[in-house]
């Protein structure tokens, strides 16, 4: 228990404030603590994780990536085409493309940044511009709804009708999100990539000079956060069953402020797997609990905006730390 | 010529030379491509548009250089115009009189810097990054906005002050003046006071700039209201400019003012970067815009023609410096 208060200090705050605000939430509201409730939560905020997790990498390689929300919405466009190109596909063909197609998206900010030495925020804003614009340009804002069946037809993996009626479900995205997640923690736990990426991230220069090989860590983090907003972007239209060129734009920075939250540092060499759930999971029931407590929907960033800018505030506590003095005074 | 060039170089930075034969070149090809390119009309539109784009620009700079950045300056400049809107709705709309607006201005600027100020003290005193400080108060300030106006316009002001939008003054637009006198400040303010010392020390190396002596705790805290003054006066010109208030006007230049900055020549890390060259990236950008709109593209083809843009000033540069560098060590070889 202490050793993970020691080495996760963030998450293990995150995890305290995140059940606070669980129990107060289940005393305040009927509704919170219900299977319908949670499930829904899960639904909806699966998209989110799986970026996310996309995210951590690249921050944990000391990069930032603003341009894979406006990807996942590149890959949703090529993937209509790709499919109807094929003539039809299925859900194989489907992640394959996505995450190929994210993939190369991911793959054009490594090669830019590393060939070029240039900054990845500078690469990404311009890529995010350039992207944006071109999808604008060349689907001339329009709506696609004539998605292959296979993708707009709602997968349910688990149903059950609870007392009074109503079913709670969960569907393909949450698995989705929890193959993500899982693939995410093997990358950067227990793969030697992973340290090496941790080591990256810490310590560029010191990484190149132990002979870890730079052009590599680049093109693992920006190509991985490439294909989870593939995948995302994929999982995004099986929810909503449209494709919208400009529905995403913006998810980025949300996205950003929930890895971050979870402990990652902008800089590089720490962020956590869990962390990003909790992060993402915090923004999320803060907002559901908003809802149930009847607050005006208009109030619910203000909140938020409170929330994060508190739990900033807050980051220099170390819980651990109090722990280790209580320890010294008995000895 | 030389000698010009050399002083122009050490007083506005080396990025100005190539910047400036950039929109030579750009300006050349447009009015090749559209007879209608170099004629007052789109001079005229350029100058009624760049103002709002260059103001946000200049707030975004200071941060920036500081080697932080400033993701709350759309939202800032909102709540500035949302301000500045209550108070003239609050002394009759339409038949306000000067004293309300005068007493609207002063209240969006204490806004902006309030917001801008909070920010600071959150970056220097907790240590938080500028990134996620400033997020944080974007989704705030969004988040108050919307809560305010329930996401819709404020609209209703008095026609005079459609003047600092659509105005000119000798022949000039008002927009275009005011943008100038922004630059003029933020470029005395930035090279030649303590400030702007101070600033650019603190891009450099904040720990070597607070043993140097330097009080970089209260520097950082100006910084950001300073930046929050900025947007109060973007907000206001694009309250005068579209005659009604929304949060979310403006949203999409948040990243190219951003680009704008680096484009300018502005150090990504911070410590180095000038208004001068910002101002030009600027026009450029702008030139591009108007240019593709004459050419019958739409602003979305722009916006990628931006981003491409930056790709290929930033390749560019890297080439240049890496032919440098083989001079330099052939020279080396030489001379041993």
């Amino acid at each position: 228990m202490l050793s993970f208060l020691r080495s996760y200090p963030t998450e293990s705050k995150l995890l305290v404030v995140l059940l606070l605000l669980c129990a107060g939430l289940a005393i305040a509201s009927p509704d919170f603590l219900t299977l319908v409730n949670f499930t829904s939560l899960l639904n909806n905020n699966s998209v989110n994780v799986i970026w996310a997790v996309g995210l951590l990498v690249v921050l944990i390689a000391g990069g930032i990536d603003i341009s894979f929300a406006v990807a996942a919405s590149v890959v949703q466009y090529l993937c209509v085409f790709a499919f109807a190109a094929i003539g039809g596909g299925n859900w194989a063909i489907g992640f394959l493309f996505a995450g190929m197609f994210g993939l190369g998206l991911g793959l054009i900010n490594a090669f830019l940044i590393h060939q070029f030495r240039i900054i990845s925020i500078v690469v990404t804003i311009a890529t995010f511009n350039a992207f944006f614009g071109l999808l604008m340009f060349f689907s001339g804002g329009r709506f696609l709804y004539n998605l292959p069946s296979w993708w707009s037809v709602r997968v349910i993996l688990w149903e059950h009708q609870t007392a009074d009626g109503t079913w709670a479900e969960l569907i393909l995205p949450v698995a989705v999100m929890a193959g993500a997640m899982l693939a995410t923690w093997a990358l950067i736990q227990r793969s030697t990539t992973g340290r090496q990426l941790f080591a990256f991230g810490d310590n560029p220069e010191g990484a190149r000079r132990a002979g870890i090989p730079i052009w590599l860590m680049q093109s693992i983090a920006f190509g991985w956060c490439g294909m989870m907003a593939g995948i995302g972007g994929l999982m995004q239209s099986h929810i909503t069953r449209e494709v919208v060129p400009n529905a995403l734009v913006g998810r980025e920075l949300e996205v950003l402020a929930a890895v971050v939250l979870g402990g990652a540092r902008l800089g590089g060499g720490r962020g956590s797997v869990l962390g990003c759930f909790l992060g993402v999971a915090l923004v999320a029931v803060t907002q559901n609990g908003l809802n149930l407590l009847g607050v005006s929907p208009f109030a619910f960033n203000m909140v938020i905006g409170i929330i994060i800018l508190l739990a900033i505030s807050s980051s220099n506590l170390r819980p651990a730390s109090w722990f280790e003095r209580r320890k010294g005074d008995r000895t | 010529m030389s000698a010009l060039y050399r002083r122009l170089v050490a007083a506005y930075g080396p990025e100005l030379p190539n910047l400036v034969a950039f929109l030579v070149l750009v300006v050349v090809i447009f009015s090749l491509l559209s007879p209608r390119f170099l004629t007052g009309a789109n001079l005229g539109s350029m100058a009624f548009q760049l103002p709002e784009l260059g103001l946000l620009t200049l707030a975004m700079l200071m941060p920036i250089i500081s080697g932080g950045l400033n993701l709350a300056i759309i939202f800032t400049a909102n709540m500035a115009g949302l301000t500045l809107a209550f108070v003239l709705n609050q002394y009759g709309g339409v038949d306000a009189g000067i004293g309300a607006f005068i007493l609207g201005t002063v209240l969006a600027l204490g806004v902006g810097a309030l917001s801008g100020a909070v920010m600071g003290a959150v970056i220097a005193y907790v240590g938080a990054h500028p990134i996620l400080v400033s997020l944080a108060m974007m989704i705030f300030l969004r988040g108050l906005g919307e809560f305010l106006t329930r996401g819709g316009d404020i609209s209703g002001f008095p026609p005079w002050m459609a003047v600092i939008g659509h105005g000119t003054a000798f022949g000039i637009p008002v927009p275009l003046i005011l943008f100038l006198v922004c630059v003029v400040l933020w470029h005395i303010l930035l090279n030649h006071t303590r400030h702007g010392f101070s600033v650019r020390m603190i891009g450099s190396n904040i720990r070597a700039a607070e043993y140097g002596g330097l009080h970089t705790k209260r520097t950082l805290v100006l910084i950001y209201t300073l930046s929050g003054v900025m947007c109060a006066i973007a907000g206001i010109l694009m309250l005068s400019r579209f005659n009604s208030v929304r949060v979310g006007h403006g949203e999409a230049l948040l990243l190219v003012t951003v680009l704008a900055c680096f484009l300018g020549g502005v150090d990504p890390f911070g410590g180095f970067g000038r208004v001068v060259p910002v101002v030009v990236a600027l026009v450029v950008l702008q030139v591009l815009s108007s240019g593709l709109n004459l050419l019958g593209a739409s602003q979305h083809l722009a916006t990628a023609v931006w981003g491409l843009f930056l790709i290929a000033v930033m390749v560019l540069r890297w080439t240049a410096a890496r032919l440098s560098e083989r001079r330099e060590s052939e020279r080396r070889e030489k001379g041993s």
